[in-house]
């Protein structure tokens, strides 16, 4: 039933003409019934193709559905129209193909940082040993040797997000789903694990969808950002940064500065809905 | 050191009143034909070991409150967990729940009594439905508030969803079902002594009430005090589980 179902959208896929992109988001709505049934659009008309190594960020006010739009990629919430492809295949639940990071880590508190780590690993069925040895490779690569026996509450909040990103690439995903990952850091912490967050990339050339509001961290880590509008959340522009691994602060902020005259339209007409709402 | 002093500390005043208890009765200040003296009472304590059998009773009686106490851990998490994550258990179960919750437990003893007899079964009945409400409510309620982004997280990783409540809400809903069953463990001691006070042929309860009724006060205060010591016991014994359970709670 699902192959069947898997084929027939691969068919429509090639069909459109968009190519074979290895995330393909084709006309994508979410829309949620709340109270007397009146439905809020949460994202409409979502058409994005982003291929295998490229780092994407997401930019948009708060409620812009960015958010969404990531959980549905992710498999944990189903688009109400549209269809979303992984390497030509229909996502309908989370796989292993796709991990993802959240603003607020959500480790399992219960498990030590080495526990976190090989959480996948066990569901995936790893010998012992081997995930042993996988975790500590990754509980390594993020710098937390030495932490492997601690519980995440005696941890920073930079440390704790190491280990969230450890737990998702030991299982090795394709895509790096990221959802506004070192928005509840301090400010120090935060340009810290952006440097990471981009060496790693660098080394692996991981698919990345990242959400942020922050637009100089979308410009300073993405190749493409896109620009959502709010209410519903759509595709206001995609913007190539066409900036380096060595581009000077300069030419950053001025991207950055450039987006953000293009979002701070958007932002203010946000907050304006937000406030109409609150009286 | 500091901690041994700590924990000294802790029953200074429990010893406080002790002294004060046996110095008021040792000046005749009250009447030891309503109020025994602490050293009589330890005196009558001696001599339940060994002629009326106490441990005998006392064993009994942990008996019926484990039994309880456990079986409503054990089916108050479950069913707690299913409310809070299926839609069918939550239709089927909360309303019971809700209805059930305000009725004093201690009227349904005689119920138990008619339905299960005098022996253990109608003390462990009343017991466990006594108990199994602050369970049932404290999981559920917790499990209800864990956050979404660790269920995702455990998804994404490969956990099947059947067994997320399982391997995940449950876990990170322990710290409340603990307190919920360090409540139900007080509730027990309270039932298993009311059932055992309204028809019982053995048992602590029983043991109180006959002394009492043979006007043996000094006995009945032991009794009494055989209870409370097995009481704190419990608790004391479930705050250092609960310790080590919640360990990765420490700051």
């Amino acid at each position: 039933m699902s192959a069947a179902r898997n084929d027939e959208e691969r068919q429509r896929g090639g069909g459109t003409g968009i190519g074979m992109a290895f995330l393909e988001i084709e006309g994508v709505r979410k829309s949620y019934v709340i109270g007397q049934g009146r439905p809020f659009v949460a994202v409409d008309g979502i058409d994005l193709a982003i291929e295998q190594g490229e780092f994407v960020s997401l930019v948009g006010p708060s409620g812009c559905g960015k958010s969404t739009l990531l959980h549905m990629i992710g498999g944990f919430v189903p688009c109400t129209d549209g269809a979303i492809r992984v390497d030509g295949a229909a996502v309908r639940e989370p796989g292993p193909d796709r991990g993802i990071v959240f603003q607020h880590f959500a480790l399992f508190p219960w498990k030590t940082v080495r526990g976190n780590v090989e959480y996948g690993l066990v569901e995936r069925g790893m010998s012992r040993a081997e995930r042993a040895d996988v975790a500590q490779r990754y509980i390594d690569m993020v710098g937390l040797s030495g932490f492997e026996n601690s519980f995440p509450n005696r941890l920073s909040g930079g440390m704790q997000q190491r280990v969230a990103i450890a737990r998702m690439l030991a299982c090795e995903p394709q895509i790096l789903l990221m959802d506004e990952p070192f928005g509840a850091l301090d400010a120090q912490t935060r340009k810290i694990m952006q440097e990471e967050l981009r060496a790693l990339w660098q080394r692996f050339g991981k698919t990345v969808v990242f959400v942020t509001h922050d637009v100089r961290e979308a410009v300073f880590l993405s190749q493409r950002v896109v620009v959502m509008s709010t209410r519903p959340g759509r595709i206001k522009a995609i913007v190539e940064t066409g900036l380096g691994p060595d581009a000077s602060r300069v030419a950053i902020d001025e991207k950055a500065d450039q987006l953000w005259d293009m979002l701070r339209d958007e932002v203010v007409r946000a907050m304006a809905e937000e406030r109409s709402k609150v009286q | 050191m500091t901690q041994l002093a700590a924990r000294l500390h802790f029953y200074v005043p429990v010893l406080l009143a002790f002294a004060l208890w046996e110095a008021a009765s040792q000046a005749g200040l009250i009447d030891p034909s309503i109020f025994p003296s602490l050293s009589s009472v330890l005196a009558a304590f001696v001599r339940l070991l060994t002629n009326n059998n106490l441990l005998k009773h006392a064993g009994i009686s942990i008996f019926r409150q484990m039994s309880g106490f456990l079986l409503a851990g054990g089916i108050g998490i479950v069913a707690g967990i299913l409310i809070a994550t299926t839609a069918w258990a939550r239709f089927a179960i909360e309303p019971v729940i809700r209805l059930v919750y305000p009725l004093p437990k201690s009227a349904l003893i005689p119920l138990f009594i008619l339905w299960l007899g005098i022996g253990d079964a109608s003390k462990i009945g009343a017991i466990f439905l006594g108990a199994l409400l602050p369970v049932v409510l404290s999981t559920y309620n917790s499990a209800r508030g864990v956050n979404t982004a660790l269920v995702w997280s455990a998804w994404s990783l490969g956990t099947p969803r059947l067994l997320i409540p399982w391997k995940v809400v449950l876990p990170a809903a322990m710290p409340e079902i603990l307190s919920g069953l360090r409540i139900a463990l007080a509730l027990s001691f309270t039932l298993l002594v009311s059932a055992e006070f309204l028809i019982s042929q053995e048992g602590l309860g029983y043991l109180i009430s006959q002394l009492g009724e043979n006007g043996d006060y000094p006995g009945m205060f032991a009794a009494v005090l055989a209870v409370t010591l097995i009481g704190v016991a419990a608790d004391r014994g479930f705050l250092a589980l609960r310790n080590w359970v919640l360990r990765w709670t420490e700051q």
